[in-house]
């Protein structure tokens, strides 16, 4: 091999290999194991950046606003996804509760707060404080949010209970359908390498 | 036969599992940190195999409760019933709501027993060293951990349904102990699928060559 390409690991399987200039929106693949190694997006840091902002306006807002409620005789009974841990909780299912506001709440808002962290000073041509580390808080923190299964939970529940009474979609559920696709359009383009070939740059 | 291809390890070169940067090791060191971004190094996971089985076991043992331990309470003016996953299917089913029933059935039933039994799969033939299916076998590992969240469904219906139903003179859904057990089982096995290294699954084609 001579060529001065830098050499990487594939994560899966440990194959040494060079990186290759790729193509727009192409995908690298592992030669031996097919593990994706990187992909190609043009502008990735602006595109998360905007990705990201976008994502925690509506993150506030899902949080905040009631999700959906259930009328019957003039009662109604709303939930927010706060409400919906509160009532776990005082329920004795302490567990599940947790379990619930560390997958939907906690480590969603770490993973936004940690994108914008990185992204916005880079953006502006400085460096982030604490860099390395956030990284890796985001890295650690990503396969433990999960808003795309919470949204298909909400959608199983009002299914199951449309025939005990009448549903009242609330904004909140709105929201949480757009910052679902919003957060995975961010991670998808959110490429490390370009994000440290940056910081080199600043630095 | 090819040589032995090339790989991290066998040069001597760490791969940082957070940043991806390779860097050599300074001699006679054995706690390594990735001079970028500061994560530990290893080159592989340490302890993965007795780890993975051990989070491996508790989530099979755990299977069962969460199985059979109601995940739900309903009582109304007129009866009071438990609900078990298979139960909520079952209704689901016979309600009509064939489309729901299928999709409760794979997120919590198949897609936790999948993962066990994949994951023992791979244990195993890693542990006796095979050289057999390895794509297949690493595709297995990538399937495994794309799945495993999807099983947190049903907790987040729980949640919202006990949330919601709380009408007095209709219904009230308490949450039920099989819940905590469903829970444990999903996070268990996700901790599973992060402490078993994919590596090791072509370790062997190194060790025959080398």
């Amino acid at each position: 091999v001579t060529t001065n390409a830098p050499l990487i690991a594939c994560h899966e399987c440990d194959l040494l290999q060079r990186e290759v200039q790729l193509p727009r929106g192409a995908i690298a693949r592992c030669g031996r194991c097919g593990a994706e190694l990187y992909r190609s997006h043009p502008d990735s840091l602006e595109r998360a950046l905007a990705l990201t902002a976008g994502a925690i306006v509506l993150f506030a807002i899902a949080n905040v606003f009631p999700i959906v409620g259930l009328e019957h005789q003039g009662q109604l009974v709303q939930t927010s996804l706060f409400h919906t841990v509160q009532v776990l909780y005082d329920k004795d299912m302490k567990p599940v509760a947790a379990l619930v506001f560390a997958t939907t709440m906690l480590m969603p808002a770490l993973e936004l707060l940690a994108m914008a962290w990185l992204l916005l000073p880079l953006r502006l041509g400085r460096v982030p404080p604490r860099f390395a580390l956030v990284f890796r808080v985001l890295q650690a923190v990503r396969p433990w949010g999960m808003v795309e299964v919470f949204m298909l939970g909400v959608l199983v529940s009002m299914v199951k209970l449309a025939n005990l009474a009448a549903l009242v979609p609330g904004i909140a559920l709105w929201s949480f359908g757009v910052l679902m696709v919003l957060m995975a359009a961010a991670a998808a383009v959110f490429d490390p390498r370009e994000l440290w070939a940056r910081m080199s740059v600043v630095r | 036969m090819n040589p032995a291809p090339a790989t991290g390890a066998s040069l001597g070169l760490l791969a940082c599992r957070s940043c991806g940067l390779l860097s050599r090791p300074a001699p006679r060191s054995h706690e390594a940190g990735c001079p970028r971004c500061g994560a530990h190094l290893h080159f592989r996971k340490p302890g993965s195999i007795p780890r993975t089985w051990a989070l491996l076991i508790t989530a099979g043992i755990l299977y069962i409760p969460a199985n059979l331990l109601p995940m739900m309470h309903t009582s109304s003016l007129f009866d009071r019933q438990s609900d078990t996953i298979m139960s909520g299917v079952v209704y689901f089913w016979t309600s009509g709501s064939w489309y729901l029933a299928l999709i409760i059935f794979i997120a919590s039933i198949m897609v936790p027993a999948f993962k066990m039994i994949a994951l023992a799969l791979l244990l195993v033939t890693v542990q006796s060293h095979s050289r057999w299916q390895q794509d297949q076998r690493a595709r297995l590992y990538r399937l495994v951990e794309f799945v495993g969240r999807w099983s947190m469904l049903d907790i987040y219906v729980v949640a919202v349904v006990v949330a919601l139903v709380q009408l007095q003179g209709l219904a009230t859904i308490q949450p039920g102990p099989g819940a905590v057990a469903f829970g444990a089982v999903v996070v268990l096995t996700m901790f599973a699928a992060m402490t078993f290294d994919p590596r090791l699954i072509w370790d062997p084609v190194e060790k025959k060559h080398g």
